[in-house]
């Protein structure tokens, strides 16, 4: 079973880990997600407070815009798989992820006929 | 009539030495140089289309294109500090400016983002290195290290400050080096005096003026506010400004706006005020030539600059740096000053303080032929001035019943005759001894002076030393 974090801002996956307030868990098991998304608002953006629930989650993977090396570092160390320098609607993300075609640097143009907000 | 320009944008993206990209009315990315390319990791060609800030990843509270609206609403560039996350995934300082882009039409048609690397100048809490390397100040003094300790903390608020010191004591220099390592550094420092001009002028100098505002105003100025918008202004002399002046500051220092003169349209500048003063400021407010208003709106922050007097041990290494560059500038090899001469130095209490200082090397080092400066090459009211003091300090050493007897020698009298004596006062004097010496012979004189004949013969023209 795999446990999938996106950090994500309205549409897009946040442009930076440490000002993400809004968090996406997915739960995937044979490929599949298991029951909705689940969607955390945090109060304030702060990098530690995500880290914690990162932990606390069991999260496997993160799927994340810039992200700098102190806790890139710190996420390899705890096992978790990380992408990051993602661009893209999170929903495309979440799917490339699921079907773990996306590595660090993925960038995905939205879909024209879809209107997007940042 | 000039053709428009038909630009290439990637060609001027490429000219830009920092990295730099143009985005369009949707905030989406259409160039990108390649200074920013290497910072970010995206090639422009990966990213045509996208979101600028989803490229650039700043934390400039641009997020949700917050500073793009700001600008269209305000029609002119925005420039705010702050991070990016780059392509190795360190937080880069950067000068982050966007910059509105017009068409033709003068329609706002693009935004040019500008993201200057600034964490050269940045170490840990934002102070700037070039500070701690300055060689700008000789201060090693327990109170000259004091006011050096402030300075990069004034550095880093926007609040207003005021310096205050005797005459000479560095108070533009210190402004100066605060404007140096403040985020403003890279706009303008502007240095006015208020005591130099009329009323009048004064406030047009400020504020601008507006084309027929008054006689002989056939354009419009702007004010030295306008123009150090971004930067420091630096008001010195602030005591000898004249009060509806002080209103009409007071009022742009609570609003930050302010209208030129002959002016209906009132303008928004954002300028850090320094302000300087070598009156006290506070006996000024009770004789009502000051408002204590302003007064109080000026005073945020505060550096005395202590007098050279009291500045101990200082002397000895600001008398080395200044011989050491006149004897460089005059071409000459004075190796140094001898004990007496920095003994006679250091007995002098400087009511000049540096600039005082600085006038008697330079004349020490225009008049010493010998490899060291001793007594005699020093100008003659030093001598004086020590003499009174021991004079002075002898009296005072006296029994009470003696000195009614003598004659007390007045301290003050002297002093304030000779600190009045200017260089030009001496160059004159020095001018009439050697032309005596030379009875009279222009070229022996010059020779004499190590002067050309026509250097000798502008200086006795300026002195009326021809007849």
């Amino acid at each position: 079973m795999r446990k999938i974090l996106i950090t994500t801002q309205q549409d897009f996956v946040a442009p930076r880990f440490d000002l993400a307030t809004e968090l996406l868990i997915a739960i995937v098991k044979d490929g599949e997600i298991i029951d909705k998304p689940k969607t955390i608002i945090m109060e304030r953006p702060s990098e530690e407070e995500l880290c914690q629930i990162i932990i606390g989650e069991h999260v496997t993977e993160i799927v994340c815009g810039g992200l700098d090396e102190v806790h890139y570092n710190f996420l390899l160390w705890k096992k978790i798989k990380v992408f990051d320098s993602i661009i893209g609607d999170w929903e495309t993300v979440l799917t490339r992820s699921i079907d773990q075609t996306i590595e660090s640097h993925t960038v995905i143009f939205p879909k024209n006929d879809k209107q997007l907000s940042l | 009539m000039l053709e428009p320009l038909e630009l290439d944008t990637a060609t001027l993206l490429e000219g830009i030495p920092h990295p730099a990209m143009i985005v369009d009315m949707n905030y989406r990315v259409c160039g990108m140089n390649r200074l920013i390319e290497a910072m970010t990791g995206y090639l422009e060609q990966d990213v045509l289309g996208i979101h600028g800030e989803l490229v650039i990843r700043s934390n400039t509270g641009n997020n949700h294109g917050q500073l793009f609206k700001k600008v269209i609403k305000m029609g002119e560039l925005i420039s705010v500090t702050g991070d990016v996350l780059d392509a190795h995934r360190h937080k880069v300082a950067v000068q982050y400016t966007i910059s509105p882009l017009k068409n033709t039409h003068s329609e706002l048609c693009a935004f040019l983002i500008i993201a200057e690397d600034i964490s050269a100048h940045m170490i840990d809490g934002g102070i700037d290195l070039q500070f701690e390397n300055s060689q700008e100040i000789i201060g090693y003094s327990p109170k000259m290290q004091a006011v050096l300790d402030l300075v990069p903390l004034l550095a880093q608020t926007d609040a207003s400050v005021m310096i205050t010191g005797e005459t000479g004591t560095g108070k533009d220099k210190i402004a100066e080096i605060i404007h140096k390592n403040s985020s403003r550094s890279r706009y303008p420092f502007i240095k006015i005096n208020c005591g130099a001009l009329p009323p009048g002028l004064l406030e047009s100098e400020l504020f601008g003026h507006v084309k027929g505002a008054f006689t002989g105003a056939t354009r419009d100025k702007p004010g030295m506010l306008k123009l150090a918008h971004r930067g420091t202004v630096f008001l010195t002399e602030i005591g000898d400004m004249p009060l509806p002046l002080q209103i009409k500051l007071l009022s742009f220092l609570d609003d930050r706006e302010f209208i030129p003169v002959g002016g209906e349209k009132k303008l928004s500048v954002d300028v850090r005020v320094i302000a300087a003063t070598h009156k006290p400021l506070r006996e000024q407010i009770q004789k009502n030539e000051f408002r204590e208003d302003l007064f109080y709106r000026l005073h945020v922050l505060h550096i005395h600059l202590p007098p050279l007097r009291e500045r101990e041990g200082d002397l000895q290494y600001l008398c080395d740096h200044f011989l050491q560059n006149f004897t460089k500038a005059l071409g000459k090899n004075i190796a140094g000053i001898t004990a007496t001469a920095m003994k006679q130095l250091l007995e002098y209490h400087y009511p000049g303080n540096i600039r005082e200082l600085k006038n008697i090397i330079e004349y020490a080092a225009n008049v010493c032929r010998k490899k060291n400066v001793t007594v005699d090459h020093l100008p003659q009211y030093l001598s004086t001035v020590s003499q009174e003091h021991s004079l002075n300090a002898n009296a005072q050493s006296l029994p009470q019943k003696t000195t009614q007897k003598t004659e007390p020698p007045t301290q003050e009298r002297p002093v304030v005759h000779h600190a009045k004596e200017t260089w030009q006062d001496i160059e004159r004097q020095m001018i009439i001894d050697a032309l005596k010496q030379c009875s009279g012979n222009r070229t022996k004189t010059a020779e004499t002076l190590k002067w050309g004949r026509m250097k000798l013969w502008r200086k006795m023209k300026l002195y009326g030393l021809q007849n």
